[in-house]
């Protein structure tokens, strides 16, 4: 009944008016947001107003899993305990021979004149929760730009990479795990040093292993590693291992499957890697890389 | 007069109630918005409705006056920025389920429960298709058959979530009544 009265009363705008504005305004902002990437400033905003809700809806979780650590039993500390001593002298061991490679290392590099390695800095974060966006696979830690987080340093956990910060928040970041459709790790595989760039599947959490010859010397069970030849991720950081090889000489490519190293699904402890290697200057500038192709046309009769 | 439990079918009996402030519409979206970033294991993550939606759907169809496209759609926002989708995407769901429910809300109060859980259904549904077809447009797949489940268990929600908000709206005895 409230929306017949005669005609002369005041009303507003209509209701197609209304949807018509914000859907448009909506459409704005999604094209924006898709194809330019112009709207950093608009989300942080929002961001910050959303995060004193999103801080107290974690508190329930927290409460949880803090009740369950509680009830943790003696056997069970006793285990872990008895687990990670075994793993701190592994470590050692492995660490004091990594210090005199390490030396050795730089001095072989200073006396060929190569570029020094980067030192590493490394934040540590706790994975907040999964994001709840079906169509990626992402999660949240609670680290942001206020405790020195950078977009696109790599993340790994005590098994390796699991994805790469895309989004940074004052206090949050996201993570797009190497699952993720749209995620590209360049790899080396460990056995044979073959390169390679892996990408997610995105659905089903595996990882596949693109344009790679059907000849090429990968076996089932081949662990893959960071090359660190993008400058994103240090190298050597186990990445994935491969599963599942198909060979079919009807195709140029070999199909192989991998699953992700690293505990990607399970939520804990997280590092994140902040690298500030100088690479040399890129021959080519990304934008006048993708104009130039226009200008030949231009000139061309 | 109709008993409440043959009502199931037919326009349930007018219910007086408090009139309702705005402070009160604001806390339960809040609360709605809560709930939607609340974070839940594994597979209820899944299963877990869109809060925000039937609230706004609840206002909308019982009180049309009261909460308009503006607040829906910033809420929106605030959805897209905490879940990491794409920057409009919720805000966009949002005013189409404003434009249905308000179209259909003279409707939706005259069924009862059964066929209004009907009504619901099909407006988070075409909500959700919203931002289906949006994020295939930008290029992503179709998750699974799953990505749905949000709106049916919204849909079976709807009655006990309608009771909800209206608690703190029923009438309290007055205590010097004679």
């Amino acid at each position: 009944m409230e929306y017949s009265p005669p005609p002369f009363f005041k009303r507003g705008p209509s209701l197609l008016t209304r949807f018509a504005f914000f859907s448009l305004l909506s459409v704005v902002l999604l094209v924006s947001d898709a194809r330019f990437s112009y709207l950093y400033v608009l989300r942080q905003v929002v961001a910050v107003v959303v995060y004193p809700v999103q801080r107290l809806s974690a508190m329930p979780g927290e409460l949880f899993t803090r009740v369950g650590d509680f009830f943790v039993t003696a056997g069970q500390l006793q285990r872990e305990n008895d687990q990670l001593k075994r793993q701190s002298l592994l470590d050692t061991a492995a660490l004091q021979t990594q210090q005199a490679l390490t030396n050795e290392n730089q001095h072989l590099r200073q006396l060929l004149a190569m570029r020094e390695r980067v030192s590493r800095e490394f934040i540590a974060a706790d994975i907040l929760y999964g994001a709840r966006d079906p169509f990626t696979r992402r999660v949240v830690v609670d680290k942001g730009f206020q405790n020195g987080v950078k977009a696109g340093s790599a993340v790994v956990d005590h098994a390796g990479v699991i994805g790469q910060v895309t989004r940074v928040f004052p206090w949050l970041s996201e993570v797009t795990l190497v699952t993720d459709k749209e995620q590209a790790v360049p790899i080396q595989v460990q056995r044979s040093g073959l390169r390679g760039v892996t990408f997610g599947i995105g659905y089903d959490g595996t990882l596949e292993l693109r344009f790679m010859p059907v000849n090429a010397d990968i076996q089932n069970g081949d662990l893959l590693v960071t090359s660190g030849i993008d400058g994103t991720y240090p190298s050597g950081l186990p990445v994935a291992i491969v599963t599942n090889i198909e060979r079919n000489a009807a195709y140029a490519f070999a199909r192989i499957t991998c699953a992700p190293a690293a505990g990607v699904n399970s939520y804990g402890q997280v590092l994140i890697v902040l690298t500030d290697e100088k690479l040399p200057d890129n021959p080519i500038p990304a934008d006048e890389g993708n104009a130039k192709p226009k200008k030949v046309r231009k000139g061309a009769p | 007069m109709r008993l409440p439990s043959a009502s199931a079918g037919a326009a349930p009996p007018q219910e007086i109630l408090r009139p309702v402030r705005t402070s009160y519409i604001a806390i339960t979206l809040l609360v709605a918005l809560a709930l939607n970033l609340l974070i839940l294991p594994g597979f209820l993550q899944i299963l877990r409705p869109d809060f925000i939606a039937l609230t706004l759907i609840y206002w909308v169809v019982y009180h049309p006056r009261r909460v308009g496209f503006l607040p829906a759609w910033l809420l929106g926002l605030a959805m897209d920025v905490a879940d990491g989708s794409l920057f409009g995407q919720h805000a966009f769901a949002y005013a189409v389920l404003m434009y249905l429910s308000i179209l259909l809300h003279r409707r939706i109060v005259m069924f009862g429960m059964r066929h209004q859980v009907l009504h619901v259904v099909a407006i988070l549904g075409v909500a959700q298709l919203v931002m289906l077809v949006i994020r295939l447009m930008a290029g992503a797949d179709f998750p699974n058959v799953l990505y749905f489940a949000p709106s049916i268990v919204g849909a079976l929600a709807w009655p006990p979530l309608f009771n909800l908000i209206r608690v703190p709206l029923r009438p309290r005895a007055d205590p010097d009544a004679v």
